[in-house]
C-alpha cells in the first residue's frame, strides 16, 4: 500500500500501462508540453516522446475519431478530453463509431479505446463548463462507463479500462484530484460492471458514483458518530453495466435508500438506479427512494447560486433523515377505525 | 516559436495627410488611451482574482490591446461582435460600462450577465456583444447564423467574430467559413493569432501555420496584419469590414502575443528562456506610445494624464464591482426557461420530489394499509 492522490495514481497508472504495453499511447489537448489541464499527464512527454505522448490541435472530433481508427488497427489509445463538457464535440465519433463497431460489423473490429475526463461542478467555471453528462455515454449500449471515487479505485479502474477490448468512458472528477487514500501496489485491475459496498450497514443504503460516492462515505462516517446510524455506502463504480444485484441485496437488507448524484435529477442516473431499486427491492421498500441531484439549472457562475445548485453534506443528511422518518412512519401501528387517508 | 516565423510586423504606415492631422492625432491618442484602459483593467482583474474576488477561469487580452482597440474602431455599434473567453477588452470596447464587466468578474448582480456568465460569458445585446464563449470554437457557427439573419431580413450590419489561433484547427471553422462563402454572409472571421493556443504553437497545431491563408480553401478573401499596430489592425478591419457589409465574408489574421500564461493561473513553464526574454521588448502599448512620443503626438504629461484617468476608471469598476451585491439564490431559477413551462423542476438538491404524505393525529396504518 501506498498513500497518494487520485490524481498520482491515474499518473502511476498511465506511465506502468505505457511501460507494459507498448501499443498504449496518450493523445489529448495539452497533455504533453503544457502537462495536462490538470497534470495527469505530467512527465509523461518527456518520458516516453511525443510519438506516444501527442498533443493534438483542438479537435476534439478529429482526435477522437483518430484514436477510433487506431483502436481498430489494434493499438490502445487512451485520449484525454480536457474536461466532459468538451466530449460533446466527439459525440458522434464516440456514440455512432466507437460504440458501434464491434455490434454492427459483427465482430469483426474491437475498440480498446479509453476515454479519460474529468467532470465536476463547483469550480465557478459557469454553465457549459460545469456539467456531469456521463448519462449521455452510460445510455449507450456498447460503451462501458466507470467512475472510481478513491485513488484505489482510479488505479484498479483505469488498469481494467486500459486492458478492455471495448470503448470505456473513464469518468474522473475535479473535486477529486488532490484526495488521498491507500493504493495498492500489485498490478489488479477491478472488474468492470461491479459495484462495491464500501461501508456496511443496516438501516439504510447511501448510493453514490465518483465526488458523490466519496460524500456518501463521508455522510455515512459522520452520521455514524454523531446518531449513531448504521448507513451502508455503495459506490456503483460502473455506470454501464450498472451492477444492480448489489444494490438490491442491499436495499433488501436495509429497506430504505437514498441515491447521491451530481448530475441532473430528471433522467439522471439516480432515476435508474431508482428504477432499479423498485424492481428489485419493491417489497422490501419501507420508504420512496429519494435522490439527491443538481438543481436543474444552467449552472450560474456567482458563488451563492453555484453552492445552491450543487447537492451539498446537509443536503444529503436531509434526505437520510427525512427517509428514516418515512420508514418510522411506514412502522406497524394500531389499526385505526377510519383508516388511512391517502 | 521563433519571432521570425510570426511575421508579425507589416509595413511601416504612411504618414497622416496633413490635412486631417488634427482629426488623425486625436484618434491615435484614444487609441492609445483604449489600449491603457484595457491594461489596467486586466491587471486589476488578475489582482482580483488573486484575492479571491474572481473565481472560475480568467483570461486576459495581456498583448491583445493594439488588436483589440483595432478591431473595435472598425465596427458600428449596430454590428455584431462574437469573440471567445478571452473578451474583457472587447467588452470595455464595445462601450460596455467598466463597472458592469468589472461586477461580472465578480459575480454580482450588476455584472454585464447579471452574474451567470463570469470571465468567460460576457454578453449585452444593448452593445451587441454577442458573447463570449467558453468552448473553443463554439462562437463560429453561431456568427455564422447571425450573419444569415442579417442578409435574410437584408440589413446592412455586419458580424465580426474573433477566435484564437488554436481554434483554427477545429471543425466548425471549416463548416462555418465554407457556409459563409457559400451563402456569401456579411460576416468577417478574425483569427488572433497570438502564437499559442494555452500551451501549444501555431506549428505544432496548424499545418498551414499561415492561417489567413486558409481563406483560400473557401475562395474567402484574406489578409495578415501586424497586431501591435492599432492603426494597421483598423486599416485592415475596415477593408475586411467593407467587404463583409457587401456579402463578401472575409477572414482576417492579426498577429499578436500573448504576455502571460494561458489564463491567470497558468505559470507558462513552456516558454523557453529566449522567448520570455524577447517578451520582455514586446509590449504593444510601449511601442505605440514611443512612435507617438516621438512623432509628437503624446508627451510624458499626455501619457500621465492618460495613466490617472484610467486608474480612476479601473478603481472604481473594482470598488462598484465589490458593491454590488450577490444574486440571490432565489433567482437560481430565473433563467431556465424563456417561456414558463408547467412541471419545470424547482428543485434545491436537498428537496425532496413530493413532500412526504401527512398521516393525520389519531390515525394511523396497518403495515399491509400504507405498503402499496
Ligand atoms: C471544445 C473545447 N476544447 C478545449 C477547450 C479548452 N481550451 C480553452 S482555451 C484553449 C486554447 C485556445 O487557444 P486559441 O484558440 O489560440 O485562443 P487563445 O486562448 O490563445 O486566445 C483550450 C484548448 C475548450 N474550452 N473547448
Ligand atoms: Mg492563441
Amino acid at each position: 500500500m501506498t498513500i497518494m492522490t487520485y490524481r498520482q495514481a491515474l499518473h502511476d497508472t498511465l506511465r506502468a500501462e505505457m511501460l507494459r504495453d507498448e501499443r498504449v499511447f496518450l493523445m489529448g489537448e495539452e497533455i504533453g508540453v503544457f502537462e495536462g489541464s490538470y497534470k495527469i499527464t505530467a512527465g509523461l512527454l518527456k518520458e516516453f516522446g511525443d510519438k506516444r505522448v501527442r498533443d493534438t490541435p483542438i479537435a476534439e472530433e478529429g482526435f477522437a475519431g483518430a484514436a477510433i481508427g487506431a483502436a481498430m488497427l489494434g493499438l490502445r489509445p487512451v485520449i484525454e478530453m480536457m474536461t466532459i463538457n468538451f466530449s460533446m464535440l466527439a459525440l458522434d465519433q464516440i456514440i455512432n463509431h466507437a460504440a458501434k463497431i464491434y455490434g454492427m460489423f459483427g465482430g469483426q473490429a474491437r475498440v480498446p479505446l479509453v476515454i479519460r475526463t474529468p467532470g465536476g461542478g463547483g469550480q465557478q467555471l459557469g454553465a457549459t463548463h460545469s456539467q456531469n453528462i456521463e448519462l449521455f455515454y452510460a445510455f449507450v449500449p456498447g460503451m462501458k462507463v466507470v467512475a472510481p471515487s478513491t485513488p484505489a479505485d482510479a488505479k484498479a479502474l483505469l488498469l481494467a479500462a486500459i486492458r478492455d477490448d471495448d470503448p470505456v468512458l473513464f469518468l474522473e472528477n475535479l473535486g477529486l484530484y488532490n484526495t488521498k487514500g491507500d493504493v495498492p501496489d500489485a498490478d489488479a485491475p477491478a472488474e468492470i460492471g461491479r459495484a462495491s459496498v464500501t461501508r456496511p450497514g443496516n438501516d439504510l443504503t447511501l448510493i453514490g458514483y465518483s465526488r458523490m460516492a466519496h460524500v456518501a462515505s463521508e455522510v455515512a462516517a459522520s452520521l455514524a458518530a454523531s446518531d449513531g446510524l448504521d448507513i451502508e455506502v455503495v459506490d456503483l463504480r460502473s455506470l454501464r453495466p450498472l451492477d444492480r444485484a448489489t444494490l438490491v441485496e442491499s436495499v433488501k437488507k436495509t429497506h430504505a435508500a437514498v441515491v447521491l448524484e451530481d448530475d441532473w435529477l430528471t433522467y439522471g442516473i439516480g432515476a435508474e438506479v431508482a428504477a432499479s431499486i423498485s424492481d428489485g427491492a419493491f417489497d422490501y421498500l419501507d420508504a420512496p427512494v429519494r435522490r439527491v441531484a443538481m438543481a436543474e439549472v444552467p449552472m450560474p457562475y456567482a458563488k451563492p447560486l453555484e453552492t445552491a445548485a450543487l447537492p451539498s453534506r446537509d443536503d444529503v443528511i436531509g434526505a437520510i433523515r427525512q427517509t428514516l422518518a418515512a420508514v418510522g412512519r411506514r412502522a406497524p401501528r394500531p389499526a385505526a377505525a377510519n383508516g388511512v387517508a391517502q | 516559436m521563433a519571432s521570425q516565423a510570426r511575421q508579425r510586423r507589416s509595413a511601416p504606415q504612411a504618414p497622416p495627410a496633413q490635412d486631417a492631422a488634427g482629426e488623425r492625432d486625436g484618434q491615435l491618442r484614444a487609441f492609445y488611451r483604449d489600449m491603457v484602459l484595457i491594461r489596467r483593467f486586466e491587471e486589476r482583474a488578475a489582482r482580483a482574482y488573486t484575492d479571491a474576488l474572481v473565481g472560475g477561469y480568467c483570461h486576459l487580452n495581456l498583448g491583445e490591446e493594439a488588436a483589440v482597440v483595432g478591431l473595435m474602431s472598425a465596427l458600428r455599434p449596430t454590428d455584431y461582435l462574437f469573440t471567445n473567453y478571452r473578451e474583457h477588452g472587447y467588452a470595455l470596447l464595445r462601450g460596455i460600462d467598466p463597472n458592469r464587466v468589472m461586477a461580472e468578474l465578480y459575480g454580482r448582480v450588476d455584472g454585464v450577465s447579471k452574474g451567470w456568465g463570469g470571465s468567460m460569458h460576457m454578453f449585452d445585446m444593448t452593445h451587441r456583444l454577442l458573447g463570449g464563449y467558453g468552448i473553443v470554437g463554439g462562437q463560429l457557427p453561431l456568427a455564422t447564423g447571425a450573419a444569415l439573419a442579417i442578409d435574410y431580413r437584408g440589413g446592412d450590419d455586419v458580424v465580426l467574430c474573433t477566435l484564437g489561433d488554436g481554434t483554427a484547427a477545429i471543425g466548425a471553422f471549416h463548416e462555418s467559413l465554407n457556409i459563409a462563402a457559400l451563402w456569401n454572409l456579411p460576416v468577417v472571421f478574425v483569427i488572433i493569432n497570438n502564437g499559442l493556443g494555452m500551451g501549444t504553437t501555431v506549428a505544432h497545431s496548424s499545418a498551414e501555420p499561415d492561417l489567413y491563408k486558409r481563406g483560400a480553401a473557401y475562395r474567402m478573401a484574406s489578409a495578415r496584419v501586424d497586431g501591435f499596430d492599432p492603426v494597421a489592425v483598423r486599416e485592415a478591419a475596415v477593408k475586411a469590414v467593407e467587404a463583409a457589409r457587401g456579402g463578401r465574408p472575409y477572414l482576417l489574421e492579426v498577429v499578436t502575443e500573448r504576455l502571460r500564461g494561458h489564463s491567470v493561473v497558468d505559470p507558462a513553464k513552456y516558454r523557453t528562456a529566449d522567448e520570455v526574454e524577447r517578451l520582455k521588448h514586446e509590449d504593444p502599448i510601449q511601442i505605440f506610445g514611443s512612435k507617438l512620443t516621438a512623432d509628437g503626438v503624446l508627451d510624458a504629461d499626455a501619457i500621465a494624464a492618460i495613466e490617472a484617468e484610467v486608474a480612476g476608471v479601473v478603481t472604481a469598476a473594482a470598488d462598484f464591482a465589490a458593491r454590488s451585491p450577490h444574486p440571490e439564490v432565489a433567482t437560481l431559477f430565473d433563467y431556465t426557461y424563456a417561456t414558463p413551462v408547467p412541471n419545470d423542476s424547482r428543485r434545491l438538491p436537498g428537496q425532496p420530489l413530493f413532500e412526504p404524505l401527512p398521516f393525520p393525529a389519531g390515525t394511523a396504518a396497518t403495515s399491509a394499509g400504507v405498503s402499496a
